[in-house]
């Protein structure tokens, strides 16, 4: 999967000009030039190979492994006998793609990213906007903006899951007395299908609230980006559309959202991978169970619950495939925009 | 003179409206955590009895979730104190490794011309994007067949080579804008090439290597899933993370004790944050804000 080049924030950053050679005595200069590009090369090679040493062994070996061990049988009681060579078969994808459940964790993996990536950067763009002009304290409200974000997903998870509590948590204690609920609410263990003005959107009540996490926890990050680039924006375009008579909805209708596309395209794509590939916020808080098994969740219970090594690797190559068809048709369709950053 | 009307009313609209958001949306951000603190020094029958509370009540501040969570397991308690030790020597490790590795790739990334240099970094990055759960898959079963799976040490690696990527890009970034002119100076006075990026690259650096310490220690103190694979057989082994997780699933342990474990295991995290947060917050946004 090669999502790089244009659209990664790598591929946006200027790169300095590589080190003039010195220019001053020519005679000499070309001697000590040639010299110095060798002896950059070698340092080059040098410095970069522990790295390149710790990411082949680790990262790029092992996802080539994994290629090996989807198409063989392996379990975790065979595993000590299980080689690099042997009876290769397709029998795990086979057994994958049938299997029941798997296209109910795609789709829910699907409504979970494209909701969850929706959320988080609806309310960072709130959040931006909001924060937009300066007031006192604003570095302050800034910081604690990104609160989320930053603390331990352990700790975010269990602190929910206690707040979401039907016995004690306190939302449901105060949505029973002040709100006029009849009964409390399982947050995150009711496969009911929320069912508003009857409408019903075959998502279970835990999927709306793991989607609602994911938007709380990820917004910070959203923000930082629009924020960011906000500031980029020169005053004297909206001090002019001001002057022609754009009111406050249209200079953000027609000056600021223009210039922020871009970023919110970049946005989208990285927060979309990231949702798409989460695995710690629903094995958290919801365990996988009523309706919020997203694909990783089930990897994880075919690798450790069942012990099927084999078909959990099949699994997580399908996962990582859709992920790239994904990403590159959204390349694909909105990839000029992203040029630009 | 309908638009500049339409454009008062508006900003009446929004002057009124913008404090109200803010104030929600750090409602929103806060209140989960104060709920965490304020639970930790509630006593649980006093939670059950009266869920609502937004304050203690008087006499009612409890330390001695702090001490069930922290004392031994021997002593009757959860053991926090040996899985901060575990998540700090694995934090430690982590942060060290990876300025070890990611110090000179970084250099080498932004400064000097080799083949494949461009490409290196665009490999590295796409790592970054990998599902976790995929690499957890081959990675588990390599450290069960060397017979290091339920290392410390082992799981310091498999960071080290997530994060190393994240670190060489922020670094190198910082390294673009280092004036190379300096460097030659050094050259011209005779300074090899490793000198010159010892004796002055590296100082200058210093800011920005610091605040990537940081953001790896963060990185590695909050990780979940790897920890979850490798050590979760072994209790002795936890970290403050697992240990939370495996507990919050038991129904001995009183929640209050687990969220002075929460509190805990988040502290020193906010603490780092806003120690660091100026340049972390440049360092996540430097791609966006040269757009």
């Amino acid at each position: 999967m090669s999502v790089s080049g244009s659209t990664t924030p790598a591929g946006s950053t200027v790169r300095a000009p590589d080190p003039a050679p010195p220019e001053r005595r020519p005679r000499r200069a070309h001697r000590s030039r040639s010299a110095r590009v060798r002896e950059d090369r070698r340092a080059g090679y040098m410095l970069i190979s522990p790295t390149a040493v710790i990411v082949f062994v680790m990262v790029v070996l092992p996802i080539l492994w994994t290629f090996s061990l989807a198409f063989q049988d392996v379990r975790l009681l065979n595993l000590r006998t299980t080689g690099v060579i042997g009876a290769y078969s397709l029998d795990n994808f086979k057994a994958v793609l049938t299997s029941p459940g798997f296209l109910d964790a795609l789709v829910t993996t699907l409504v979970y990213s494209v909701c969850g990536t929706a959320c988080a950067i609806g309310l960072g763009m709130i959040a931006a906007l909001a924060l937009r002009a300066p007031f006192r304290g604003r570095g302050v409200v800034r910081a604690c903006m990104l609160i989320p974000y930053v603390a331990p997903v352990v700790a975010a998870t269990f602190v929910w899951k206690t707040m979401l509590n039907p016995q004690f948590g306190i939302l449901n204690h105060y949505g029973t007395t002040l709100l006029g609920w009849k009964d409390p609410i399982a947050f995150l263990s009711s496969a009911q299908s929320v069912s508003p003005f009857g409408i019903d959107l075959h998502v279970s009540t835990s999927l709306l609230t793991v989607v609602l996490f994911e938007g709380w926890r990820s917004f910070p990050f959203a923000f930082l980006f629009i924020t960011a680039r906000m500031q980029a924006i020169p005053d004297s375009l909206e001090e002019a559309a001001t002057v022609d008579g754009a009111t406050l909805t249209e200079r953000f209708r027609y000056i600021v959202l223009p210039q922020l596309l871009p970023t919110l395209a970049v946005l989208t794509v990285l927060r979309f991978i990231w949702t798409f590939n989460n695995f710690d916020d629903i094995y958290l808080l919801t365990g996988g169970g009523s309706g919020t098994q997203v694909v990783a969740v089930r990897v994880y219970d075919y690798l450790i619950n069942r012990g099927d090594i084999g078909a959990a690797a099949a699994q997580a190559l399908v996962l990582a495939a859709i992920l790239a068809i994904l990403v590159t048709a959204y390349l694909k369709l909105f990839g000029r925009s992203e040029e630009v950053v | 003179m309908s638009g500049v009307r339409r454009d008062n009313a508006e900003r009446r609209v929004l002057a009124v409206a913008r404090p109200i958001i803010i104030v929600l949306l750090l409602v929103i951000c806060l209140f989960p955590f104060y709920y965490m603190v304020l639970l930790s020094f509630r006593p649980l029958d006093a939670v059950l009895q009266d869920p609502g509370a937004l304050w203690p009540q008087l006499g009612e501040i409890d330390w001695g979730t702090y001490r069930d969570v922290l004392t031994s397991t021997a002593s009757g308690g959860q053991g926090f104190l040996s899985f901060i030790r575990n998540s700090a020597i694995v934090a430690v490790g982590t942060v060290v490794l990876t300025l070890v590795v990611s110090i000179p790739g970084a250099y080498a990334v932004s400064r000097l011309e080799f083949f494949g240099r461009r490409q290196i970094s665009a490999v590295f990055l796409g790592v970054y994007f990998f599902p976790a759960i995929l690499l957890a898959i081959p990675l588990f079963v390599f450290f069960t067949r060397i017979g290091q799976r339920g290392t410390l040490s082992g799981l310091v690696v498999v960071y080290v080579a997530q994060v190393a990527a994240v670190s060489i890009y922020m670094l190198r970034n910082y390294f673009d804008t280092i004036p190379a002119s300096l460097e030659e100076a050094a050259a011209i006075d005779g300074c090899t090439r490793l000198q010159a990026m010892r004796h002055i690259s590296l100082p200058l650096a210093l800011p920005a290597i610091a605040s990537n310490a940081l953001f790896v220690f963060m990185i590695a103190w909050n990780e979940f899933l790897f920890a979850l694979l490798f050590l979760v057989e072994d209790r002795s082994k936890w970290t403050v993370s697992l240990g939370l997780s495996q507990l919050a699933g038991s129904i001995e342990v009183p929640t209050t004790v687990l969220m002075a474990g929460s509190v805990i295991l988040t502290v020193p995290i906010i603490v780092l944050f806003f120690l660091s947060e100026r340049w972390l917050a440049g360092g996540l946004t430097a791609g966006a804000e040269k757009g």
